[in-house]
């Protein structure tokens, strides 16, 4: 364990703002998202969880186009449409997420996900 | 209008009208007898004018139109071809039937009046009438035949009318097998002809008999199986025994079917394959109408049913035709034929006027002194029993002298064969003493049953005009015989039919006409003089000039002492007894008249020969299925039973029980014992969620790295 945080480290000595640093920082959002996801209680954390996974994603899909060779006039622009499209997905969910969220409170008066398990019987 | 059209016509209205009435016979009035009586009154008209334009005109043709239809192909090459025939002898009968039938659509109206199945009357006697016309019309064998088993269906349905009373169903049965039986050797006869000749025309059979195409053996048991058919329908010897019983039908139905023109068809068949049957054939059907005639006139004689005297003189007199036709008198045969036709239609109506007066009583030991009551119908009826009888200057006189005098000449060129005009004449005598006897104890003397000679009238006008014609042609009918002249086959091929059609003198006519009859036969049985010449007939010219006043003269000696013995033994005189009482000569000849008043046991024989045996085999048949049969199929059927009891518990505990059930139990308790995992709490499906992806992840790098 402490030999593979060792070899990051020098890995990251090596070359600060090489790919490497990014993934790192993007699976460190991914993670602390899930975290987020799984630990708290209340439905609102779960989703700004959830935002942070996704924003996980898009930052690799950025990192991997940049590192692969993609430039800014790229006729196809790959990874910023895909990170384009994905921030519009996060919006679209988070409105709907948070309509359901309404409605949860106005049927149930909380939004606390471990007490609403009606369909538990 | 062609000779052609006017044949098809005839056979085509009562078929039409059979259509007509068959289906629609309840909603006319009177279920359409006038229009019956009218369709047959125009096939009347349509024969005479047909009669008249084949008679009177060249005399040398004797196929007068000839259609063939191209036919069912049984053999490559050899279509068998089906046509319209109009000859002298066809258009004769054509006459006879339709002038019969007419006369009894019309006595039928008085006579069926009220009955239940009226219309089913008139269509079963149109079906009749158009089959009839058919077999006379055919050109062919086959046609023939077809027509030939319409007649018998037809006549089944009439016989069986009254198919409530057993009596008349068994008889109808009855005369429907037995005419099959002989019908089977007719089949037998025509698959042979067609075997040999290839085709079933009445013209190529006769030349393949000519030329020798069909000859030997096989010539002899077709010709034999053909006349057996004609047996069977004419009621000959061994397949007599329908027709006595087919009198169960109604009287004009008797009239008509089994008196004139059903039972005459045989003896047309025979007349029309005359020139193909060889000389065996021809003495075998010689000697088959010989003793037919001889053996149903004495049955006659004791019989007290008037219509089963009638219908054993039927069968004798058919005998005589068969007899004629054997020893070669197509001429005389056919004559008599047609002369029979109206005598003996006439005698049936006249019994049937009878029997309608004494409220259907048909014994005649109840009847007497009927002359009083029912006058025209006894002139009419002594009229027709007089021809029957043969008194000289009646029709039958000249018909019967002719078939006596051909068998008396055959016998005289073959002394071996003098049992068939001694046949022949004792049954002349036998004739005029039960036609006679009839006669007497019918319409003379004092009623024997007062209630229902008290209550007895004469028949109505639609009887009587169907009995003064009849009784008229009784008398007159001899003179028709000139133009039976014009219908001989002419193998010998030189008559001078001409001459004697226009010569209108009946004794010549006779004697030439039977001459040639004669020579035809002597010329077959005598292959030596095979040459038709004149100089082939010096024999039989003698044999017949002699033979026919020794016929003429012996025949009307026998009939007139018939007559005597009749009048001595049934004529009451003025004490109200007879000379003789018939009673005591029954008693002085008590096994005699035992045996013929029960047929000569010929019913019972055939009970116990065919009935029985058949039923035997059909119980031991029985017998064996019940045993050994059902057995076996029981034996099978268990064995299925047991199969299914086996697949049935294979199918409870096996499919139902492993497949079916089983999956179901499994499913549901995988659920019951997963539900456990279903808390409802959202934040631990993640962490399984997260779990298994870390679980999958974890064995993928585990295998990468590893392998």
């Amino acid at each position: 364990m402490t030999e593979t945080i060792l070899r990051q480290l020098d890995v990251f000595l090596a070359d600060p703002t090489g790919l490497h640093t990014y993934l790192v920082v993007s699976a460190l959002l991914f993670v602390l998202g899930l975290i987020a996801c799984m630990a708290r209680r209340n439905a609102i954390g779960i989703l700004i969880g959830i935002e942070l996974i996704l924003n996980a994603a898009i930052l690799n899909f950025m990192v991997f186009w940049h590192f692969r060779g993609g430039q800014a006039t790229d006729s196809t622009l790959a990874g910023p449409m895909m990170g384009i499209f994905l921030i519009v997905l996060a919006a679209c969910e988070a409105a709907i997420a948070l309509a359901v969220l309404l409605n949860l409170y106005f049927n149930f008066g909380t939004v606390e996900v471990d007490s609403i398990r009606r369909m538990k019987r | 209008m062609s000779i052609l059209a006017i044949a098809i016509l005839i056979l085509c209205l009562p078929v039409a009208m059979f259509g007509v009435l068959a289906l629609f016979h309840n909603r006319i009035p009177r279920h359409g007898d006038f229009l019956a009586i009218l369709t047959l009154g125009a096939c009347l008209l349509f024969s005479t004018i047909l009669f008249f334009k084949a008679f009177f005109s060249d005399g040398s043709t004797a196929v007068w139109g000839f259609g063939a239809v191209g036919w069912l192909a049984a053999r490559a090459g050899n279509a068998l071809s089906s046509g319209i025939l109009v000859d002298n002898l066809t258009a004769a009968m054509l006459v006879v039937v339709t002038l019969i039938s007419f006369l009894v659509h019309l006595f039928s109206v008085k006579y069926m009046e009220g009955d239940v199945r009226y219309g089913r009357y008139y269509c079963g006697l149109l079906f009749f009438t158009a089959s009839m016309v058919g077999v006379v019309l055919a050109s062919d064998l086959l046609w023939l035949y077809m027509s030939w088993e319409l007649v018998g269906l037809s006549s089944y349905i009439l016989i069986g009318h009254w198919y409530e009373k057993k009596s008349a169903s068994d008889a109808a049965i009855k005369a429907f097998i037995t005419t099959r039986i002989g019908d089977v050797g007719m089949l037998i006869g025509l698959l042979i002809c067609y075997w040999k000749v290839g085709s079933l025309q009445y013209a190529d059979l006769f030349a393949a008999v000519q030329t020798g195409g069909l000859a030997g053996g096989w010539h002899t048991i077709a010709g034999l199986g053909i006349f057996f058919g004609a047996m069977g329908k004419s009621a000959q010897f061994p397949l007599h025994v329908w027709l006595p019983d087919a009198m169960e039908g109604p009287t004009p139905v008797s009239a008509l079917i089994h008196a004139a023109t059903m039972v005459a068809a045989g003896v047309y068949l025979t007349a029309r394959m005359l020139p193909f049957f060889d000389s065996t054939t021809l003495v075998f059907i010689a000697y088959i109408g010989g003793f037919t005639a001889l053996f149903a006139a004495t049955i006659a004689v004791v019989q007290d049913d008037i219509k089963k005297v009638l219908a054993y003189s039927t069968v004798s007199q058919l005998g005589y035709m068969v007899l004629g036709l054997g020893v070669g008198g197509y001429v005389s045969g056919m004559f008599h034929l047609t002369t029979h036709a109206f005598f003996k239609a006439g005698l049936f109506l006249g019994s049937g006027a009878v029997i309608y007066a004494m409220h259907h009583e048909q014994s005649m030991s109840r009847y007497g002194g009927l002359r009083r009551k029912m006058p025209v119908t006894t002139v009419c009826y002594l009229l027709a029993t007089l021809a029957l009888v043969g008194f000289p200057g009646f029709s039958g006189f000249w018909s019967k002298d002719a078939i006596l005098a051909d068998s008396l000449a055959y016998a005289m060129l073959h002394p071996i064969h003098a049992f068939l005009p001694i046949a022949g004449f004792v049954t002349v005598f036998l004739t005029a003493f039960y036609m006679f006897r009839q006669f007497f104890l019918t319409f003379t003397g004092k009623p024997r049953d007062s209630h229902a000679y008290e209550h007895a009238r004469e028949a109505p006008w639609q009887m009587l005009v169907p009995l003064i014609v009849l009784g008229a042609l009784a008398v007159v009918g001899g003179g028709f015989g000139g133009w039976f002249g014009a219908m001989n086959p002419k193998r010998g091929g030189e008559e001078q039919v001409d001459a004697i059609v226009r010569s209108g003198y009946v004794s010549t006519w006779t004697s030439r006409l039977s001459l040639s009859s004669v020579s035809t036969l002597s010329t077959e049985s005598t292959p030596s003089t095979s040459e038709h010449g004149e100089s082939a007939h010096g024999p039989e010219v003698e044999a017949l000039h002699k033979a026919h006043y020794i016929a003429m003269g012996l025949s009307t000696i026998l009939g007139l002492s018939g007559i005597g013995f009749g009048a001595l033994f049934y004529f009451e005189r003025r004490n109200g007894r007879a000379l003789f009482d018939p009673a005591r000569v029954a008693a002085r000849f008590a096994p005699i008249h035992r045996l013929l008043w029960n047929k000569y046991y010929l019913d019972e024989i055939y009970m116990l020969c065919f009935v029985m045996s058949f039923r035997g085999i059909a119980w031991l048949a029985a017998w064996f299925d019940r045993l050994v049969i059902d057995s076996i199929v029981n034996f099978f059927g268990l064995l299925g039973v047991a199969g299914s009891w086996i697949v049935e518990i294979f199918d409870r505990y096996v499919v139902d029980g492993l497949g079916v059930n089983g999956a179901a139990r499994v499913t549901a308790l995988l659920g019951e014992g997963l539900s456990f995992s279903e808390t409802g709490r959202v934040r631990q499906y993640i962490v399984s969620m997260v779990t298994g992806l870390l679980v999958a992840a974890g064995a993928c790098a585990f295998a990468y790295f590893a392998f």
